[in-house]
């Protein structure tokens, strides 16, 4: 009788979900923060965080990979914004059939992405290096961006734009008024989907520039990958870890209603 | 509706406008005039074509036909932008991203009017509206009432020329709306601004305005004062639309005198053929009602009393069978046998618009005919032969109902109901989008899906 | 005006065309037997033979790493899309602040980058010391599809008549009966589109699979074509096998669009 009650109450259905969110999401994340501090026989260090300060390669490869995400990032907001804004406009394009041919390629293999843009390089006989590394991320990317801003601007309840053409707008000023300033957080929640992943990237920097670049993420792989350096690799995941709650909790506050309606 | 002395009193001329999306007619050859300084409403059901008038003055969709004219120019090609008109939109459309401040100085910023004159003007407007001090509240952390004042606010501080308010109380509760009401009337009467109101509410309508237009399926059924359309309505559907009311089939005898529920009334209405078939409506509040006594035109049983607050509501089953509905200060039992008086001033009487069915067919062979989306099988005429134009003609109660579509020979939607007292006249859209009608004693709801059947011998087909 | 729309449309066009053009040329080139990408050696289905008849180079490892690929992707699939029908429909009735929290936690997957969802795994299996394989990977899947099914599932369960439930335990059914008569054919649609999206997400997952994978020789496809372009250069009939899965991908992600697209119209 008692089980009964606890089934009937639908409350109590998510509590399977909620021990395996537990078990596989919020503990390993703590387990990220304990192997940071430790060192390899298990005692307390700080070491782990004073070698990335001290290591200068490790540091370098920091803020380069910020650097490079912060152009790829720009890249695909300007190349995006324009596509997400055109594709919104029902005056301009028809049909779900064009956004979902830019939404597609989302869904293919990001590996299989980048070994696509080596073969377009190769196919144009371009040197790889640097900047095949920055297309192929915004090649990667820009679906990310496009999606979320597309989305913002079709939510945008006609009545806004009635009512600032009934207020005097111009078309341009309708969207600059309007739309612009509406569409901020789709643009903040691409930001998101790109800057993150950009840095956190591994095996495509090798890839896209023949093993000369690498970028954060290639290293903290390499120092996991070694169980020696484990702990180090955690220390560098951690700092990985910050910096995207606090890239989380500075745009959460503009962009709360962006998880509803899915992916697709 | 009266004819000014002067054209150039009309600050909004709407002429002979229609407007179709896709196949779909939304309305049909609409003209309105407007005076300077007039509180008109623009009353209907919901799908009447009211808020697509409304849109087309903004300028937010394009006509189909015919023209706008504002203060005699043309302004139909205009876009909304253009227009010195400004929108109370009906979930008000306050723009999220600025505070109530932005919001009302959002026209003026575009006019590139100097700042000091932007304070000026948006404190004045928030003193009209009652909301000083809410200049840098957010939109969102408002309520129903308060935003749908800066709504107003954001409107009027571009001094429009007309303003446009699109069931802007819809979205209140009753005691709020009922305030709202009063405001925006005093409002109305300090700024003496041309208001245009969109409503689906009549006692609103009747409350607030001038003139009263009111719609249905697309086109204007009349226009006139409240009083006008209140006790002179046109037709069935105003009547029926407009506050409660009896209407009744009645046949003109002759001038002044109408019979209907098998009796001779004495009326004030003249202009009628012998026996023209009418429409009567008589007001619940227009019928005396007391003891049963010999004197009286007409005598019946009290159906059902319902105290309505200042007066009783009582249904009477008159002796011929008729149900009346009445409004009186005083109480009648359930089952008390009664006598009623109608005044002839408060006897209304009003032309019909069609007597009997008049369907477009198509004659498929001799025994068949298609209308109204379907093949209706009826009996040969002669001189009718197949593939012919034809007008068939059905009496209102030969029009059969059915609960499931497949048992007639088209389908369609009951549109309309009225009662008239002892048995309901339907107007039916049919799937192929004309309206029929069908007398009948079933209780059908409004919405409803169902077949239609006509048995042949009740058809008489003519060539067209 | 005119003239805005053709360079708008133009505008969407190029882009289309960059963002395709790879992937053409990956199509292309898997019609020809030549060792690299640019070099044309006549039409020829050998790379498609080849992969089918054993003859590649690591044909063995490369069948293999399909089969795993796809039994990751149907078990991971099919648990995450139980796990978090039955979660949504018990989160969207649990009150505040567990609602929040739970929603938190949920998010955290979809946000964290892949990496760190890898070696937050990899860590919890290396502590309780469980030997990475099968299992590790199946469950690291499930823990980063589940949140994307109960995030398709719960607008359907916005849209149902909150009383149905209640109406059918009034009726005399038990909690599962009406769970499975009620809730279950109206969130079936989210179900589906939520299984659909977990069994894409599975496969193409590279990242999570690497640090969960263990070092006993279990591949998936994404791992074995890291390892393979790691080496230098990509086997010529990884090209083949790349054109197949864009197709395969395309026509799943069709089907899902599909979906969607007719449950927005039926609003």
């Amino acid at each position: 009788m008692k089980l009964k009650g606890t089934l009937m109450k639908r409350s109590n259905w998510a509590i399977p979900y909620a021990l395996f969110l537990v078990l596989f999401v919020v503990l390993p994340l703590l387990l990220i923060g304990v192997y940071a501090f430790r060192t390899n026989t298990g005692s307390f260090t700080l070491v782990n965080f004073t070698k990335f300060v001290q290591q200068t390669e490790t540091l370098n490869t920091f803020i380069y990979s910020i650097g490079i995400a912060l152009i790829t990032t720009c890249l695909c907001i300007l190349i995006g914004y324009p596509a997400a804004y055109i594709l919104s406009n029902s005056e301009l394009t028809r049909g779900r059939t064009l956004v979902m041919l830019f939404i597609l390629p989302m869904w293919i293999n990001i590996l299989m992405r980048s070994l696509a843009t080596v073969a377009l390089f190769d196919f144009m006989h371009l040197q790889l290096g640097e900047g095949a590394l920055i297309f192929g991320l915004v090649y990667d990317f820009l679906p990310f961006m496009i999606y979320p801003i597309y989305n913002t601007i079709q939510k945008i309840d006609k009545s806004y734009i009635e009512a600032a053409q009934d207020l005097g707008a111009t078309r341009t000023q309708v969207f600059t008024k309007v739309i612009f300033p509406l569409s901020v957080p789709g643009i903040v929640s691409g930001i998101m989907m790109v800057f993150l992943p950009t840095i956190s990237t591994f095996a495509i920097s090798e890839i896209l520039t023949l093993n000369n670049k690498r970028l954060f993420g290639s290293i903290i792989q390499d120092n996991m990958m070694m169980s020696d350096t484990m702990n180090y690799g955690a220390a560098l995941s951690l700092i990985m870890l910050i910096i995207i709650a606090i890239t989380t909790v500075l745009s959460s506050s503009d962009s709360e209603e962006l998880n509803e309606g899915g992916l697709i | 509706m009266t004819v000014p002395a002067d054209e150039k009193d009309y600050i909004i001329e709407v002429d002979h406008v229609s407007k179709s999306f896709g196949d779909k007619q939304v309305l049909d050859d609409i003209s309105l005039f407007v005076r300077k300084g007039e509180f008109v409403t623009i009353l209907g059901p919901s799908g009447c074509g009211k808020t697509t008038l409304l849109r087309l003055l903004a300028g937010f969709t394009q006509v189909s036909e015919g023209s706008i004219r504002l203060q005699g120019q043309d302004i139909t090609a205009i876009p909304p932008y253009r227009r010195p008109m400004n929108t109370v939109f009906q979930r008000y459309a306050l723009f999220p991203h600025l505070n109530v401040y932005e919001n009302i100085a959002f026209g003026l910023k575009l006019k590139d009017t100097s700042s000091e004159e932007i304070d000026k003007q948006v404190r004045r407007v928030l003193k009209i509206v009652g909301m000083t001090d809410y200049e840098e509240r957010a939109v969102d952390s408002l309520s129903g009432g308060q935003q749908q004042r800066v709504a107003i606010a954001r409107a009027i501080v571009n001094r429009p020329q007309v303003l446009l308010l699109d069931e802007p109380l819809a979205a209140l509760d009753l005691k709020m709306r009922k305030d709202m009401q009063l405001e925006l009337k005093q409002m109305h009467k300090e700024l003496g601004i041309t208001f245009i109101y969109v409503t689906h509410d009549q006692e609103e309508a009747l409350t607030m305005s001038d003139t009263i237009v009111v719609m249905n399926k697309g086109r204007i059924q009349q226009i006139g004062k409240p009083t006008d359309i209140y006790n002179e309505p046109v037709n069935p559907f105003v009547a029926d639309f407009i506050g409660d009311s009896n209407i009744l089939n009645g046949i003109m005898k002759q001038d002044r005198l109408v019979q209907f529920m098998y009796h001779d009334f004495e009326c004030v209405d003249e202009g009628f053929q012998p026996d023209e078939h009418v429409d009567v409506v008589i007001r619940p509040e227009d019928i005396y009602i007391m003891p049963r006594n010999n004197s009286a035109m007409l005598n019946g049983t009290v159906q059902s009393c319902i105290f309505k607050g200042v007066h009783y509501e009582m249904t009477v089953i008159t002796d011929h069978g008729y149900e009346l509905l009445i409004q009186d200060y005083n109480q009648f039992e359930v089952g008390q046998e009664v006598s009623l008086i109608i005044k002839p001033s408060d006897i209304h009487v009003m032309r019909k618009e069609l007597n009997s069915n008049r369907i477009d067919g198509t004659m498929a062979d001799a025994t068949h005919v298609e209308m109204l989306g379907g093949t209706f099988e009826c009996l040969p005429t002669p001189g009718i032969e197949a593939g012919q134009d034809v007008t068939v003609t059905v009496q209102f109660p030969k029009v059969d109902l059915m609960d499931y579509t497949d048992e007639g020979a088209a389908s369609g939607t009951v549109s309309f109901i009225l009662y008239k007292g002892n048995h309901y006249h339907l107007t039916i859209t049919t799937d192929s989008g004309e309206d029929i009608y069908a007398d009948t004693q079933d209780v059908w709801d409004d919405g409803d899906i169902v077949g239609i059947r006509i048995l042949p011998e009740d058809m008489t087909i003519q060539a067209r | 005006m005119n003239l805005k729309k053709i360079l708008a449309q133009s505008y969407l066009y190029l882009l289309l065309l960059v963002l395709y053009a790879p992937i053409a040329i990956i199509i292309i080139y898997s019609f020809t037997n030549s060792g690299s990408i640019g070099q044309w050696k006549g039409f020829s289905l050998d790379l498609y033979t080849n992969l089918f008849t054993g003859q590649a180079q690591h044909s063995g490892t490369i069948y293999a790493a399909i089969a795993n690929t796809i039994f990751i992707a149907i078990v991971a699939a099919t648990c995450s899309t139980l796990l978090g029908s039955l979660a949504a429909v018990g989160i969207f009735n649990m009150r505040q602040p567990w609602k929040k929290s739970i929603q938190f936690v949920n998010d955290i997957p979809m946000i964290n980058p892949d990496i760190i969802t890898g070696i937050s795994l990899f860590l919890l299996f290396v502590s309780l010391g469980i030997t990475q394989g099968y299992i590790t990977v199946i469950l690291a899947h499930i823990a980063f599809c589940t949140p994307y099914v109960v995030l398709s599932v719960t607008p359907r369960l916005t849209r149902m008549n909150p009383n149905i439930y209640e109406a059918a335990l009034d009726l005399g059914a038990t909690p599962f009966q009406a769970f499975r008569k009620v809730i279950i054919p109206e969130i079936k649609p989210g179900m589906i589109s939520g299984f659909l999206l977990a069994f894409t997400l599975s496969i193409d997952d590279f990242a999570v699979t690497l640090f969960t994978k263990g070092s006993n020789g279990l591949e998936t496809l994404s791992t074995f074509i890291y390892a393979d372009a790691r080496k230098g250069g990509l086997t010529p009939e990884l090209r083949s096998l790349a054109s197949i899965i864009f197709v395969v991908v395309l026509v799943l992600l069709i089907i899902l669009n599909r979906k969607s697209s007719k449950s927005v119209k039926e609003q």
